[in-house]
């Protein structure tokens, strides 16, 4: 770290999931010479995986992170289905999908509601004191209580199939461990009107503040730059597709199969964060870099498979350039549009007549070295890789993490908004919120991106030129 | 008489155990109504005020999370081990077969995707790890001991419940649960 500027850090970092703080260094003038948002913790799940049995890793890899620990639990289980060399069957992969659906919701109205709606109702110069789901509760009881019933939806569904709302276990290799009942279908059917009638409803909320802070809104720690994500014969997929990189000018750079993302995905390290920095290989980095996530799924395919999420698309489209929105405030937009798709999704998948049939599993005749398994989790692409010896002990895991993707686009966004905010010593609460927002947005699971760690507080120190901190500000 | 004053904090874990505190759904409007959450990692409040009950979730795996854990404790008047990793050391405990610079090699020089052509470890501005991932109260007294991981979210309601009452919370039996 070079000597000659003033260092602002921002620790912990809340109202997001995991660990993390801001460095601001300031130049000799006052002003932001360079921001970093370091990752804090480090945990090891790919060093301490080696040696287990890998039927154990869909159990063990969920607790890499409690948000989404499904999408570890299925992207897990995929990679051992790969290892095992097997096809799984269309219940099991309909139920799979079914679960997955059920944490897009829960996850997103956890990040929506509980996490960065506070920021959009008390706005980000509010006292602290109010400014949490608490104070939403208080002050908007109709769209906690809205944001409530939506998370408990999805999680319910999670317990139906997998006995637990949080680190369930349904997903086995080679398949599912329980079916779903007549009389549990139905009553996830019902409860779906409801959901949807909210999440459109909710939708319409976002698109009323967006346009309301119109140019705010957009500036808002916006750049141009690539997006990622699975698709589907080109529609936006969560669960089992391939991965395609789209340019920011909306020309398709990449398309190819999950199971080649080596050959396209490498990882870079930075000495001050334990989250590395995936990037395009053929680019390098940090030319490479993209974004994932919603935003990152919304620009990287042509449309949604469902009816109603399509509608919405168009709409979303029409505010962006070239039918691209690179604004990352509209993350927030495009989170509750895959919202809406999931629930649509949810109920093609529970009026499927394949969903309540018995057959859920498939044995194998030997193992293969390695498998890849590869799904979107509800903040971005997941990647988890083992290889194993003849009897099918763990020799190697490589997990590259929805956040990991961001790390790249979350520094750059709170160096953005740190230029404009903070000029020498003097820094508004709100300013730093609004760094803080900025990784809001992009509803980083760092427990997961440290597979490794995970942790985030806010404290600013100001550093002086010769390293020596002449003040620090704690957030709230 | 004043709201009980509650703070929480999430070491060296997932998340989960904060995700099962929400998984009281709507119970959590009452609940809010009767306890004042300072700091936790769904507010904004940084700094740990004095409270009545202090809440860790996770393990201690770094030199940062024992210095909150002592924060914690010196601030509150009963402190909650929440989850099998704040309890036991949980998940976080199987890198204690290995040293931490063996883990961070693994992590940050042979994952198959890593291009570190300068094996650049990271550790500039961050945390130490411990050579250990260890349990909370290897490090400082702890009360009450909820395992679970995550605990149910009706587990912790009763915890708060029995607070709220003036008891210290034994769980009972058949609310205990281990994975």
């Amino acid at each position: 770290m070079p000597k000659e500027r003033k260092t602002i850090v921002v620790n912990p970092i809340t109202r997001i999931e995991g660990h993390g703080k801001i460095t601001v260094y300031l130049d000799e003038s006052g002003n932001v010479d360079e921001t970093r948002f370091h990752v804090t913790q480090f945990r090891g799940f790919e060093a301490f995986c080696k040696g287990r049995d890998f039927r154990e890793m869909p159990v063990i890899t969920p607790r890499i992170c409690g948000i989404c620990p499904v999408s570890h639990h299925l992207a897990s289980a995929k990679a051992c289905d790969a290892i095992l060399g097997v096809t799984i069957t269309p219940t099991a992969h309909k139920l799979r999908e079914l679960m997955h659906m059920g944490q897009i919701v829960q996850s997103h109205a956890l990040s929506f509601f509980h996490l960065s709606s506070p920021d959009l109702l008390f706005g980000f110069d509010a006292d602290p004191a109010v400014r949490h789901v608490g104070g939403v509760a208080r002050d908007f009881p109709e769209l906690a209580k809205r944001g409530i019933f939506m998370r408990k939806f999805g999680q319910e569904l999670i317990k139906t199939l997998g006995g637990k709302k949080v680190h369930p276990w349904h997903s086995i290799p080679g398949g599912v461990n329980r079916s779903i009942k007549v009389e549990e279908r139905d009553l996830f059917l019902k409860g779906l009107p409801e959901q949807k009638e909210a999440i459109k409803a909710t939708i319409e909320l976002i698109r009323k503040y967006l346009e309301d802070n119109g140019e705010e809104a957009k500036k808002f720690a916006s750049f141009e730059s690539s997006y990622l994500g699975l698709v589907k014969g080109g529609k936006l997929e969560l669960f089992d597709g391939d991965i395609r990189l789209r340019g920011p000018r909306g020309r398709i750079t990449d398309e190819f199969p999950d199971v080649d993302y080596l050959d396209h995905i490498g990882e870079h390290v930075e000495p001050w964060s334990y989250l590395k920095f995936p990037f395009y290989r053929s680019l390098g980095f940090p030319q490479g870099s993209y974004r994932v996530g919603p935003l990152g799924r919304v620009n990287a395919c042509d449309d949604f498979a469902t009816p109603e999420a399509s509608k919405e698309l168009k709409r979303f489209r029409e505010l962006g350039e070239d039918g691209i929105v690179h604004y990352t405030m509209y993350t927030h937009y495009a989170r509750l549009m895959e919202t809406l798709y999931a629930l649509e999704r949810m109920e093609e998948l529970l009026l499927d007549e394949d969903i309540t049939g018995s057959d859920l599993r498939v044995s194998s005749k030997g193992l293969q070295p390695e498998g890849i398994g590869v799904i979107e989790a509800p903040r971005g692409t997941l990647i988890h890789h083992y290889q194993v010896d003849e009897v099918g002990s763990v020799k190697a895991v490589n997990l590259i993490v929805a956040t990991g993707h961001n790390n790249y686009a979350m520094n750059k966004g709170v160096e953005m908004v740190a230029k404009e905010f903070i000029h020498g010593a003097d820094v508004k609460e709100g300013a730093l919120n609004r760094m803080e927002h900025v990784i809001r947005c992009y509803d980083p699971c760092l427990s997961c991106s440290t597979h490794a760690v995970g942790k985030m507080p806010l404290k600013v120190s100001i550093v002086d030129v010769e390293g020596r901190e002449i003040r620090e500000i704690l957030k709230g | 008489m004043s709201k009980p004053k509650v703070a929480t904090v999430w070491l060296e874990a997932c998340a989960g155990c904060h995700m099962s505190f929400l998984d009281i759904d709507e119970r959590i409007v009452d609940l809010l109504d009767k306890v004042e959450l300072t700091s936790c990692p769904i507010t904004d409040i940084k700094e740990i005020p004095k409270v009545t009950v202090g809440v860790i979730s996770g393990a201690l795996g770094n030199d940062e999370e024992v210095h909150i854990a002592r924060d914690i404790r010196e601030k509150c008047d009963i402190l909650i081990a929440w989850g099998d990793c704040a309890v036991m050391g949980g998940i976080n405990a199987m890198r204690n077969f290995m040293k931490p610079e063996e883990a961070l090699e693994v992590g940050y020089k042979d994952t198959l995707s890593t291009v570190n052509p300068d094996g650049v470890i990271p550790g500039e501005d961050l945390p130490k790890l411990l050579p250990m991932a260890i349990p909370i109260d290897d490090e400082v007294k702890v009360d009450v001991y909820i395992p679970g991981c995550p605990p149910d979210a009706d587990t912790i309601l009763y915890v708060f419940q029995e607070i709220l009452e003036g008891r210290i919370p034994t769980v009972p039996v058949d609310m205990m649960r281990y994975d």
